[in-house]
């Protein structure tokens, strides 16, 4: 094709995994997967698809590699699934090393591809169902199972112990005293309101933002809790690894901790992916048309909180902001509006990126990508040079990211272009804007 | 629940209401009180409260223990009415019974588990040496790298986790897929590696457990006694024993969907989009289990039929009454909770509700329900009209002619004894 090599990546999970494999094995499982496992949706997609590439210039990864045909949405599903049905499931390792490289490390499952496709072909599914074939044999980049060992193991996604995570939020109770003398998190309240979910980086590496939501909590006077035990954890990397059987057992320890606590709604915090997993993957493959309880992503609770007056602005945040919309709460759930009014009622300058709303670029760190760790990081951040461009042309200096994989994908993006900015959940805007009435303070 | 004869007959049965206690001028005493529990038997509220010097100390009928802690929390009653507490003083945790504190302190503890008779509690530790099990106080003498469960058998007597039996480095993926986890009986490990061991449970003599197994990456099955069974599955969830035998009960998702299965062959001749949390009758003879029969429609299943009423979102666990007549339980249906018995579903539906109580004959049912903020007792589809701002589970009488309420109503605690012929009518 003349196009450039790309560079070398080892990946103990591609590279050692793919060594244990067998051509009867490969044949086994791809013919499984394709003749069980997949819906009629395939076939009208593979008969479907005109080759017309118009869905390319939707892709971030395309766009970013000096449109790499490669990297377009309809050459990665060209460059794996079509030849895998092509070939009857007859591949060798080397190639289905590759096509986990496309399919984990180089498409975020961001479903931008379908708005720009004239048939929207849901080239997302088309690629997780080429994951779910490396998944089922083994070939998982390293970081991404491992996490995926760690859902399975703990129930999250960050090897948080038990008792990690109890002794967590009892620091971060006090911590949150500090601002706000009532400050409490309930620990396994039956019958509350809110019961309150978050993501295991949370615990384990952004402690703070747990207290931040102690202070929230308390200042709208929200009843709410937290479990001690298994199903806090409302992320889900195996669903985006392929293995659905640990993405389930997740979703059901995630729900029916809610349930057993007798919690009228679920509110999940600042994070995309998660909320696409408990929200619609999770409660799916469990036999649920929808979670058994409401569930609500942290965008829609601020919302609530802002415009019910339960919470006031003191004063409103001057630096000059952006946002990212998370694809899998905006594009997926249409919550782009309900963004834009908090963060206008909390950010007296803020400029819209563009494109925006549903049009948005992914941050090229959701769908397990970054999971995958650093040695495909750099290929990461190359594939997202359009989303520091837009980033740039706003002049904004604090990215407002309500999704964590946004918010580590976007800290990349800005330190490996240079942007000097600075991304910020939305919680820690409203912990620094909100009035706390005199008798909470501290 | 069928415990629950011997327990209450000693309660004080006399119908009409008792204040035991106001909780009004606790606000006054402590700048914090936490959560209330109350005692089965309706006779103590308590709550941790916060005191002056920033000490916490569970607090009964206003009276607080002698001992305070830096933090507590847990707090809950056994089911003889002892009160249980987790404590800590100068980074040293254990657990509390009855303002006692167990001799032994620990890093860490969590994860209370108490005997149906409230004789026994077991609870996750840690310690320096490694994660483990104390029960009653003694602390098993094996540690492990991490335990993650707590698991009681039936008589009390025995306890066991899901442990790591090595450490592994951070993304050591292929020494994972290895199998580094084991179930620990009373400390001793199962010979057996898996890469996950979940779901425990003992068999009712105690003398075997079966848990969940992951022997690699795309199987799971069910093993008991550290053996697996032969068939593998794609997924499987918690097993049950059925009582008084060695045969253990699972559901397995198979090539048709998923099935429930006896020692790995199926129970029923047929499958569903889902099945779970099995529950056998108290005489042994029923199983009942939650099923989706179809995408999105829940319903209980028992021996192999299908209730004709499916509901939208949810059916939790059901319930046998003690006689094992009759099988309730609570369900979420277009946007709000009701209550199903015997195929019946409740013509009322709330915004919240709990599982069912049964009398001792099975006759009659009551529950605990909220609407609007406010909770109500329901018997047998009748909702009692008094509304109160908290309220526990209801008791029977042993002869099941009187219903026990406990209820907070404008910050006082009341022991409220009705007949059933008043609340039904
Ligand atoms: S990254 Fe997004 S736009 Fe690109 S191929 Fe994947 S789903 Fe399509
Ligand atoms: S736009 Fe649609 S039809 Fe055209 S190549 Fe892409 S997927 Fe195929």
């Amino acid at each position: 094709m003349g196009l450039p090599k790309l560079p070398k990546v080892s990946d103990p999970g591609l590279d050692e995994t793919a060594k244990m494999l067998t051509p009867q094995r490969i044949e086994e499982v791809i013919n499984r997967v394709i003749q069980k496992e997949t819906a009629a949706r395939l076939k009208v997609y593979m008969n479907t698809c005109v080759h017309c590439g118009l869905c390319s210039d939707a892709c971030h990864w395309f766009l970013s590699n000096d449109r790499d045909p490669r990297f377009s949405p309809v050459g990665k599903v060209k460059q794996t699934l079509w030849e895998i049905l092509r070939k009857k499931g007859r591949v060798d390792p080397d190639f289905l090393k590759e096509c986990s490289r496309i399919a984990h490390t180089e498409c975020n499952v961001c479903r931008r591809c379908s708005m720009y496709c004239p048939f929207g072909i849901d080239i997302a599914y088309l690629l997780l169902l080429v994951r779910r074939i490396c998944s089922l044999l083994g070939l998982v980049p390293q970081f991404l199972q491992d996490t995926v060992n760690s859902h399975a193991v703990t129930l999250n996604q960050m090897w948080v112990k038990q008792d990690e995570w109890i002794d967590t939020l009892q620091w971060q109770e006090e911590d949150a005293r500090d601002e706000v003398k009532t400050a409490r998190i309930p620990l396994d309240k039956e019958g509350a309101e809110v019961f309150y979910s978050i993501i295991g980086p949370e615990p384990k590496i952004l402690a703070q933002l747990i207290a931040n939501m102690a202070q929230i909590m308390t200042v709208g006077g929200v009843d709410w809790t937290m479990p001690s035990l298994d199903g806090w954890d409302n992320s889900n990397m195996a669903m985006y690894s392929g293995d659905f059987e640990t993405m389930g057992r997740v979703e059901r320890v995630h729900h029916e901790a809610a349930l057993r606590l007798k919690c009228r709604r679920i509110v999940m915090g600042e994070c995309g992916h998660a909320f696409r997993g408990a929200m619609y993957d999770g409660p799916k493959w469990l036999g649920w048309k929808e979670p058994p309880i409401p569930l609500i992503h942290a965008i829609d609770f601020y919302h609530e909180l802002l415009t019910s007056g339960r919470i006031k602005i003191k004063q409103k945040f001057e630096e000059p902001v952006t946002v990212q919309d998370p694809c899998n709460v905006v594009r997926g759930r249409g919550l782009g509006g309900k963004l834009r009014e908090i963060v206008r009622m909390t950010c007296a300058n803020f400029t819209e990126p563009e494109p925006g709303l549903e049009h948005n670029y992914c941050c090229g760190a959701g769908g397990g990508t970054i999971n995958c760790g650093p040695p495909w990081k750099p290929s990461r951040v190359k594939g997202n040079r359009v989303k520091a461009e837009q980033f740039e042309a706003t002049g904004a200096h604090i990215i407002i990211t309500p999704c964590h994989n946004c918010h580590s994908g976007i800290e990349d993006i800005v330190a490996g272009y240079n942007l000097g900015m600075h991304v910020k959940f939305f919680s820690e805007i409203l912990v620094q804007v909100m009035d706390v009435p005199e008798d909470l303070q501290a | 629940m069928h415990q629950a004869r011997e327990w209450n007959g000693d309660w004080d049965w006399e119908t009409g209401s008792r204040v035991i206690a106001d909780t009004k001028p606790w606000n006054e005493s402590y700048s914090e009180i936490h959560e209330f529990v109350t005692s089965r038997d309706g006779e103590k509220i308590a709550a941790v409260v916060k005191t002056e010097d920033d000490t916490h100390v569970p607090c009964v009928n206003g009276q607080p223990w002698s001992n305070t802690f830096e933090k507590a929390w847990s707090l809950r009653f056994c089911p003889d009415g002892r009160l249980f507490c987790f404590a800590m003083n100068d980074d040293e945790w254990t657990a509390v019974v009855d303002d006692e504190p167990w001799e032994e302190t620990f890093d860490f503890v969590w994860n209370p588990q108490i005997s149906l008779d409230g004789r026994t509690l077991a609870v996750n530790v840690r310690s320096p040496e490694g994660y483990g099990i104390a029960l009653n106080g003694r602390s098993w003498e094996q540690r492990f790298v991490e335990a993650r469960s707590c698991v009681l058998s039936p008589d009390g007597l025995r306890t066991a986790a899901n442990v790591q039996m090595e450490s592994l480095a951070e993304g050591d993926i292929l020494g994972f897929a290895k199998g580094v986890w084991s179930l620990a009986v009373d400390g001793r490990p199962w010979d057996a590696r898996f890469l996950n061991v979940w779901g425990c449970t003992f068999s009712d003599d105690g003398e075997s457990v079966a848990a969940e197994v992951r022997p690699n990456l795309i199987e799971q099955t069910i093993a008991v006694d550290g053996k697996p069974w032969e068939q593998r599955f794609k997924a499987v969830w918690e097993p049950v024993f059925r009582p008084g035998t060695r045969d253990v009960i699972a559901p397995a998702l198979t090539g048709e969907g998923w099935k429930l299965l006896v020692n790995g062959k199926p129970l029923w001749d047929r499958s569903f989009t889902q099945v779970w949390h099995q529950t056998f009758s108290p005489d042994r003879r029923i199983v009942a289990a939650v099923a989706c029969p179809e995408f999105g429609r829940w319903t209980v299943v028992v021996d192999g039929n299908l209730w004709p009423c499916t509901f939208s979102h949810v059916v939790m666990p059901p319930v046998f009454s003690p006689d094992s007549r009759r099988i309730g339980a609570i369900f979420r249906d277009e946007g709000s909770w009701g209550l199903v018995v015997d195929r019946d579903p409740w013509p009322d539906r709330f915004d919240m509700i709990w599982d069912p109580v049964f009398s001792p004959d099975g006759d009659t049912v009551a529950v605990k329900a909220e609407k609007r903020g406010k909770y109500y007792l329901a018997v047998n589809g009748k909702v009692y009209p008094r509304a109160y701002d908290a309220m526990w589970d209801p008791q029977f009488s042993p002869d099941g002619s009187k219903i026990l309420v406990r209820a907070i109503a404008d910050g006082t605690f009341h022991r409220i004894v009705l007949p059933v012929s008043e609340v039904v009518g």
